[in-house]
This record gives structure tokens, C-alpha cells and sequence, in this order.
């Protein structure tokens, strides 16, 4: 994987296991990605947890319109909503599932996977049992 | 609101796929539609607002109406283009500045979903480019964490779109005619769990004209007019779950579907109870179901008996998109909201045909939900 750019810079940590970067308010919310513009200047950036809940999922049969630049020929992909508790809900690539796998509530890990053959993306999986 | 505000011509261009007209073409067959049922002339027309999402602006069409001098506003608002033009063509009248006032809304989309620019939304690139920036996954995310709280069954998704194109059927500007069966929705591909694809309206073309009055010039003009109540429209608060929303608060938040019902409802002096037909904003089925309770009409959950009882039906306690809604009509986005104001213009006057609400319905209550998270309310009395 290392051989993959990540997507944007800033979006998850450089170290061996990455973590999401979100940015805190002054008023201690929590969002994600950190904002681009002035509006970075307003938040602390965070690394976020590498663990947290599904909250919702969906999806994607077929092949989006531009500004879509995902791997040829297009294969379905699944995205949802994970809790990261007490920090923030985040939208993600969902990766190593499928529908019927998915359970509202279910603990999810955070992973870097490949977008296409020269980018990688985040997503996040159903935690594996240890 | 210092004075009232009257309804007293409706236009429509049928919805669907009209290839011979551009879309502002079909906004001035609405708008020549409106002007005769309101018995007035082009040059009558005050104080003109109006615009489409992708058809160009609205003010050109004076080369094909009449160059009347007439003061004409285009509105580029997204989804609240339609809502925004009878606010400003509302807000106009009732501050005493004209007697008669225009608001029109058109568009023409090309065929499948929409694509939308992640800088027009001020998001990254890489949002759009992973395949997160679509409006289909966003009502699919919502309508499935909604089932899981509050026991919604597929099925009920299901009655739903059997239930738009049914009506679609009565109605002669729906764009889709035919009944589909519960089994041929149910069985159809999905889209987007737990979304098939005939649960989920499409980008079309369309046009609405309405033309507004004085309580004066009601009178002057013996006019077959229904009241305007209220126009409620509000972005999103701090906190809510909305379109193209990379991240969602986890302490939650207000809706802005939630907040224009209540203000619509506060300024009309009216409750959902007095309510006698609704048309509510269904992009896709669970669309409706949300936004039956968000409205005010029923608790989170008691949607599935609603469905269940054919309460929503057009001879039911509450007649939802009686004339088919978004799934029966698609969506031009510009338009879309118009045509739930002039559907209840429609009901109020008890020109509904085959579709009427029966009973004379007296009051009618029209919703449009739009990205990036704003709702427009309108509430109509007769």
C-alpha cells in the first residue's frame, strides 16, 4: 500500500496505524475533514478513533456521474455513517462486507484501503474478533 | 403579514420529457396558462420572480410575454427556487408595493441523477471523486437508520411509490401514468439500499406559474382565489443530518423541515390536525415517510400504520402527493416546489377531477426538502 498517494492530504495520520484527522471547535464540536480556507484557522485538528459504531449504510449500485473518478470497470461499493464515540459521525467507504453483514450498531475499525490503482482512500470494516 | 395574499391563477407545463421546448419555453406556457385561469393580462403583472436550477434565467422570458418594463427577479436558489420566488412574489404584495405579482419556476435536466460540483457546496474534490456526493446515498442513509429506530418495513416503502403512481394515474400532469404493483417495486433493482429504483423520483423537466393578488384586487377582480396562510423557508440548523454531509455531529440537531413546519404553522394560527391535504417532498419513498412525521402529522414509526390503513390515500384522513408527487412527476428541480402549491391550489378549488380530495378540502399544506438541507413550507386556506 505504501506505493499508494493517499486521495487529499490531511485526511488521516502518517504513522503505522493512521487515524482520521477531524478538527475541533472552540465550542468542542467535532468535524470532519478539517475545513479548507479561513475556516481552518477556527479548528484544532484531532486525530480521531480508529474504533466506533455503525450508524447507517447504503449502497451504491450504479456507477456515479463525474466528479466520480473511480477505478474501470465500476464495481458496487458500500458507504455508511460510523459513530465515533463522544467525537463525531463520519461518511466512509465501507470495505470487507456485505449488505447482509450490516447491523446498525455494530463495531466498525477504521482502515486504508486502495481507491484505484494509484490512490488510496479511507473506509472503515466490521471489527474483526480477536 | 400586514395584509392577505391570494393565489388567483395556476399554471403548469406537464412534467416529464418534453424534447421540442427548452425549459423556459415550458415556463412560458405555465406562466400563459396562470395569467388566463387568473383572468389577467401579461401587462396586469406588477412584480415578476422566477428561475430554474439548470434552464437558464427566468427574466428572458419577457421576449416571448411582453416587454412590459415589469420589474422581474431571478432566483437562483437550488432547491428552494420555486419556494423563494412565492416568498419574494408573497412578500411583495403583502408589503404593499403591487397588486399583482408573478412567481414562476422551470427546468430541463438531462436523464439520471444528479451531479453536483463538490466546490459549488464548498467541499473537497476528493468527496465528489470517491463516489460520496450523490443525493440518492444521502435519503438512503437516512431512510435506513429510520426503519432500524422506528420500524419501518420495506413494504411500506413500497405502499408508498404504489401509492404515487396510482395517483400519477389520475392526474394529467404526472409524467409517469401507469400503475406499478407492489411486488414489480419490491422485486425491482436497488439503488441504494434499502432504495429500488422505483422508490426514487428523476431529475426531469416542468414548469409552474402562479399568479398572486391583493385582497383588493381580489374583489376588483371577482377572482376564484385561495389564501395564502403562510410561507415558512429555513436553512439547516446546528447539529442536523443533511445532504452532502461528510460528517454529522454526534450531540445531533434540529431539522430545518421540523423548523419551517412549526413557523408555517405558528404564522397560519392553524395545527397538522386542521390540515385537509399535504403534499410533502418524496425524492424517494422513505422520503414521504420521514417527512409525514417531521411535518407534524404523525409520531416517528406510526407511518407504518398510516400505509397499513390507506390513511395517506386520496379518500383517506390525510391525502399525501395526490397528484403523484416527485415519483410520479420527477423532478425539475426549479419547479418541483410550485407544482405542490399549484397541486393544493388545484384541491382547494375542487378542480381535481378524478383526483379530487373529497369533501371540499379547506386547507392545503405543500413541503419541498432540497440540498444542501433547507425546507420550504406553504399553507393554503380557502
Amino acid at each position: 500500500m505504501s506505493a499508494l498517494a493517499p486521495i487529499a492530504p490531511g485526511l488521516w495520520t502518517d504513522e503505522a496505524e493512521p487515524r482520521l484527522i477531524g478538527g475541533r471547535r472552540a465550542d468542542g464540536e467535532i468535524v470532519f475533514p478539517v475545513p479548507d480556507g479561513d475556516a481552518a484557522a477556527l479548528v484544532e485538528p484531532v486525530a480521531l478513533s480508529r474504533r466506533g459504531k455503525l450508524w447507517s449504510w447504503t449502497t451504491q449500485a450504479f456507477e456515479p456521474k463525474e466528479p466520480y473518478s473511480g477505478p474501470q470497470p465500476f464495481e458496487p461499493f458500500l458507504i455508511g455513517y460510523v459513530e465515533l464515540p463522544g467525537e463525531v459521525i463520519v461518511e466512509t467507504r465501507i470495505v470487507d462486507a456485505a449488505p447482509a453483514d450490516l447491523v446498525i450498531g455494530m463495531p466498525m475499525e477504521f482502515a486504508v484501503v486502495p481507491f484505484d490503482d494509484a490512490r488510496s482512500t479511507y473506509a472503515f470494516r466490521p471489527e474483526r474478533q480477536p | 403579514m400586514s395584509d392577505n395574499v391570494y393565489i388567483i391563477g395556476a399554471g403548469i407545463h406537464p412534467f416529464g420529457r418534453t424534447d421540442s421546448r427548452s425549459g423556459r419555453d415550458q415556463g412560458v406556457y405555465a406562466v400563459r396558462q396562470a395569467l388566463a385561469d387568473a383572468g389577467v393580462e401579461w401587462g396586469d403583472v406588477e412584480f415578476a420572480y422566477g428561475g430554474s436550477a439548470a434552464a437558464g434565467s427566468a427574466d428572458i422570458m419577457v421576449n416571448e410575454l411582453g416587454l412590459t418594463s415589469v420589474p422581474f427577479i431571478n432566483v437562483a436558489n437550488g432547491c428552494a427556487t420555486g419556494g423563494s420566488a412565492l416568498t419574494a412574489a408573497q412578500n411583495a404584495i403583502a408589503a404593499g408595493a403591487c397588486d399583482i405579482a408573478l412567481a414562476v419556476g422551470f427546468d430541463k435536466h438531462p436523464r439520471g441523477a444528479f451531479n453536483a460540483k463538490p466546490s459549488d457546496y464548498g467541499l473537497p474534490e476528493w468527496y465528489g471523486e470517491t463516489g460520496m456526493m450523490l443525493t440518492t446515498q444521502f435519503f438512503a442513509l437516512k431512510i435506513q437508520r429510520y426503519m432500524a429506530l422506528h420500524g419501518i418495513s420495506r413494504r411500506t416503502l413500497g405502499l408508498v411509490a404504489e401509492k404515487a403512481f396510482r395517483n400519477g394515474t389520475l392526474c394529467d400532469h404526472a409524467w409517469r401514468r401507469s400503475p406499478v404493483d407492489l411486488d414489480t417495486i419490491l422485486n425491482a433493482p436497488m439503488v441504494n439500499d434499502p432504495l429500488t429504483k422505483y422508490m426514487f423520483c428523476s431529475p426531469a423537466e416542468g414548469a409552474v406559474a402562479l399568479v398572486l393578488a391583493s385582497a383588493k384586487k381580489v374583489r376588483e377582480l371577482g377572482a376564484d382565489a385561495v389564501r395564502i396562510a403562510s410561507v415558512a423557508f429555513r436553512t439547516r440548523p446546528e447539529g442536523s443530518f443533511e445532504v452532502f454531509a461528510p460528517s454529522i455531529s454526534v450531540n445531533g440537531g434540529g431539522k430545518p423541515t421540523e423548523i419551517a413546519s412549526k413557523a408555517a404553522f405558528e404564522m397560519a394560527g392553524i395545527g397538522p390536525e386542521d390540515v385537509s391535504v399535504a403534499q410533502l417532498q418524496d425524492t424517494e419513498s422513505g422520503a414521504e415517510i420521514m417527512h409525514m412525521a417531521e411535518n407534524g402529522f404523525c409520531a416517528d414509526g406510526e407511518q407504518e400504520q398510516w400505509l397499513a390503513e390507506g390513511w395517506s390515500e386520496i379518500g383517506g384522513k390525510l391525502p399525501v402527493n395526490t397528484d403523484g408527487g416527485c415519483l410520479a412527476c420527477g423532478e425539475p428541480i426549479g419547479a418541483s416546489g410550485l407544482r405542490q402549491v399549484y397541486e393544493n391550489t388545484v384541491q382547494l378549488r375542487g378542480r381535481g377531477g378524478e383526483r379530487q380530495v373529497p369533501n371540499s378540502p379547506k386547507v392545503g399544506y405543500s413541503h419541498v426538502y432540497g440540498a444542501p438541507g433547507l425546507s420550504a413550507v406553504a399553507i393554503l386556506e380557502r
